[in-house]
């Protein structure tokens, strides 16, 4: 497991070359680890669809993808509870799916439409679901930190023994109220795990131009909060680690920080041509260390799917991204009495 | 032909990666495209053979949605050409970001334009009757606050209060006084100094359902907090469709109080009410702190309260023993008059009412308009008032241009005009940060005389 994993000074080699092996013998039935396939496949091809369509016009403004990163939202929600709250920034899409959400609405929702789950006044930075427990989707970096300790803050409050995940990214690990919510969450012992999806850029910042200490697990020490990292492109070290940060919490002993180290495929939006980085840097991840090859991998080393297996769950795959992706270019725009609703509630 | 950005609607084709006949799969770069912005790589999305190239190398001005090739097809779903909208795709598509039709109606819609005079009735919200034979008891406004919290907080278990010296040492300016000790540290939590942070988590136990008091020492400290005020607590019933809500209070002393200095001194008011999604109160007296505090905490909404601390100390009649709720977005006439409309909130009501008291020595009867609530603005009864008395006289302790006073005469010119027999004055705050010195700063504050001299101005007296 990656508990105790030596860091990764070798970022330029593509950031994990040193990284420890991959989860040898998988701690998951073979039904677990077909549905994790499942869903890492089914956000990055959500994900490639989002970016066709966007080519096309049919999404506007922001549309970060999560190409690269499955691995971290399928792995912690194979650790999660049911009822246990899910927050993140911009990079969304992924937890979306995970967490049981539509893919038609979430498309929809991509496309503008009524049909999306915020009837379209959202976009591809602002999705929630209440019945999920899916706080969003938040636009300015770093806000959703405080704001997922504030749910923490209601399950102490309550006592209900749920956890709050709060994402963010290496950029994000900068901002100043990620402290100010570390010092809190730690003071009053809140049930938050603070999940940093280290990708290596802030935007076109590589981490060492902007961070005085790279390795963001040990952002927590003057805070006495724990932290470890892990290995982001495997999803069993994911889910391990989730568990054991789930643990901590549950038990009352406040926060954890987990560093998933990852790595996104794409540029930081649709409109970055990413040239902060090589080619070839890209390529070496993805020939070594993609989360869905190395799973591919475990499946089929243990005999749990061959090729035809594999290939059947693609084609599930591709048929429920069509026809999201149908859903929410034929959903209708939402009527303009919708300009003025939602502003307040009455109850 | 991709769009790379939300205004891309050209390129040029600079180079392709693939000839016909190349196998190529998802991921893969197949060419490279550049706009006056960048050089971007474009990947394939799908599986496939190239069939064709339609676009040669080095071709400016390629709309966006063009097509550039064409896989050979095994007619799956997925390849490109039957991905296209609805229509057959065109070889150049006219424009990447087609303008919604409903955009069009949209600007039709009435409710884009300020709402015209006779969709301004004055609110037909009413203070509560008082039962017969009640009592009413001089309560100061601190109190007055700490009251309403703690009847709302016995109320209901999901309210609680955060913020600094808010328990322990009994609030800052002691308006928690006493919680503490009823409610203990679970509902009556002591923060660090981080308002960015507090107030965060403040906004996130909103979204999971409880009813946070956030109160900041000041609101000038909440500007480093405006971000989940606004972005976070205001922002997000609407982005998430509906779904989220945020029942908060953010609470705390506004405005200025004596000898602090710049930073220290601010009316927030026009800030706050500036914005969709809150709502924003600034009570006067003791009855209104506490009838409006427990609105406040019962609205389902994200709510600013501005009190003030030179008010705090003030003493005013609150009656006793009825479960007292002042609805939010009624304004209140304190003083009935004849020749000029005074409209103020806050400490500047107890201004006008001494000001509309000089002016009636020299003949001229105020009325006096306590706006209460900022946001959503009771503007029907200020209208009503003008149309009475012709003339207006806007208080506000901020400063004057895009303020409280600016809102009001813009909509005293157009949905009372013709009433009009003077153009509006504004009485606020001088131009500038709020200087130290005494003499400066009484040079920069509104005051009872230069109310007095503006509504002598407007009845030309």
């Amino acid at each position: 497991m990656a508990r105790g994993q030596t860091g990764t000074s070798g970022r330029r080699k593509a950031n994990g070359s040193e990284a420890a092996p991959k989860t040898a013998a998988p701690s998951a039935t073979k039904e677990e680890l077909l549905e994790y396939y499942r869903e890492m496949l089914l956000i990055r091809r959500f994900e490639e669809r989002a970016g066709q369509l966007y080519g096309m016009g049919l999404i506007g403004g922001f549309c970060h993808l999560y190409i690269g990163q499955e691995a971290i939202a399928v792995g912690c929600q194979a650790a999660k509870r049911p009822g246990d709250q899910m927050i993140t920034g911009y990079r969304d899409h992924g937890h979306m799916l995970v967490c049981g959400m539509d893919p038609k609405e979430v498309m929809a929702e991509l496309t503008g439409r009524s049909g999306g789950s915020s009837r379209g006044k959202g976009g591809s930075m602002h999705m929630f679901s209440t019945e999920a427990a899916f706080y969003g989707g938040h636009g300015i970096v770093g806000a959703q930190v405080s704001l997922g300790t504030g749910l923490a803050l209601a399950n102490a409050y309550r006592g209900d023994g749920k956890v709050a995940f709060a994402y963010y990214g290496d950029g994000a690990a900068n901002q100043g109220q990620v402290y100010e919510s570390f010092n809190m969450a730690q003071v009053w012992k809140l049930p938050v795990i603070y999940c940093i999806e280290n990708n290596e850029y802030a935007m076109g910042t590589a981490i060492d131009r902007s961070s005085s200490e790279t390795k963001l697990y040990k952002r927590g020490i003057s805070f006495n909060i724990p932290g470890e990292e892990v290995d982001g492109m495997d999803v069993l070290a994911v889910k391990a680690a989730a568990e054991r940060a789930c643990e901590h919490c549950r038990a009352g002993k406040g926060p954890y920080i987990l560093e998933l180290k990852t790595y996104r495929y794409r540029g930081h939006s649709m409109s970055d041509p990413a040239k902060y980085r090589t080619r070839e840097e890209v390529d070496e991840v993805r020939k070594t260390r993609d989360p869905i090859d190395h799973c591919e991998d475990l499946l089929e080393k243990n005999g749990w799917a061959d090729e035809a297996a594999l290939k059947a769950i693609d084609a599930e795959v591709k048929r429920i991204v069509a026809e999201a992706a149908e859903f929410a270019r034929t959903s209708p725009e939402p009527d303009p009495s919708e300009l003025y609703t939602d502003v307040y509630t009455e109850a | 032909m991709p769009a790379l950005s939300p205004t891309m609607e050209e390129g040029t084709l600079a180079k392709w990666h693939v000839k016909v006949g190349d196998k190529i799969s998802s991921g893969d770069v197949i060419a490279e495209i550049e706009t006056d912005k960048a050089t971007m790589e474009v990947e394939a999305v799908d599986e496939g053979e190239i069939a064709e190239l339609l676009v040669a190398e080095g071709t400016e001005e390629v709309k966006v949605n063009a097509i550039i090739a064409r896989l050979k097809g095994d007619g799956a779903p997925a390849s490109k050409p039957a991905d296209a909208p609805a229509q057959p795709v065109p070889e150049v598509s006219a424009d990447p970001n087609p303008q919604p039709a409903s955009r069009a109606e949209a600007k039709g819609d009435p409710a884009r334009t300020s709402a015209p005079a006779a969709a301004a009735p004055a609110s037909s919200l009413k203070d509560p009757d008082l039962p017969e034979g009640v009592n009413l008891v001089k309560v100061t406004v601190r109190d007055a606050l700490r009251d309403g919290m703690a009847e709302e907080m016995r109320r209901d278990p999901d309210v609680f209060l955060m913020g600094e010296e808010v328990a322990q040492y009994q609030g800052a300016y002691k308006v928690s006084r006493g919680l503490l000790d009823e409610f203990g540290p679970k509902r009556v939590i002591d923060t660090p100094i981080t308002e960015h942070g507090f107030a965060g988590i403040g906004v996130g136990a909103a979204m999971a359902g409880l009813k946070p008091i956030v109160e900041f020492m000041t609101f000038n400290f909440a500007m480093q907090a405006i971000d989940h005020i606004i972005n976070s607590a205001a922002k997000t019933l609407y982005m998430s469709g509906g779904q989220i809500k945020c029942s908060i209070v953010f609470r705390g002393p506004n405005g200025a109080a004596a000898r602090v200095g710049a930073q220290h001194s601010q009316d927030y008011g026009a800030w706050y009410a500036h914005v969709p999604g809150l709502k924003v109160l600034a009570p006067y007296d003791s009855a209104d702190a506490k009838g409006l505090m427990k609105a406040a905490i019962r609205d389902p909404n994200p709510v600013v309260f501005l009190e003030h601390e030179m008010l705090y100390g003030q003493e005013f009649d609150v009656p006793e023993g009825v479960d007292w709720v002042v609805p939010i977005g009624k304004a209140k006439i304190r003083r009935v008059g004849s020749d000029v409309t005074l409209v103020a909130y806050s400490r500047m009501v107890g201004f006008c009412l001494q000001a509309a008291e000089k002016l009636a020595e020299e003949g001229i009867e105020a009325e006096v308009v306590d706006l209460r609530t900022l946001r959503p603005m009771d503007i029907g009864t200020v209208i009503e008032s003008i149309k009475k008395t012709n003339r207006v006289v806007t208080v506000e302790e901020g400063w004057g241009p895009m303020g409280v006073g600016a809102e009001i005469s813009a909509k005293a010119v157009e949905l009372a005009f013709d009433y009009l027999d003077a153009p509006p004055a504004r009485v606020h705050q001088e131009d500038v940060p709020l200087p130290y010195a005494a003499n400066l700063e009484l040079l920069s504050m509104p005051s009872v005389e230069r109310i007095v001299a503006a509504a002598k101005a407007v009845t030309y007296r």
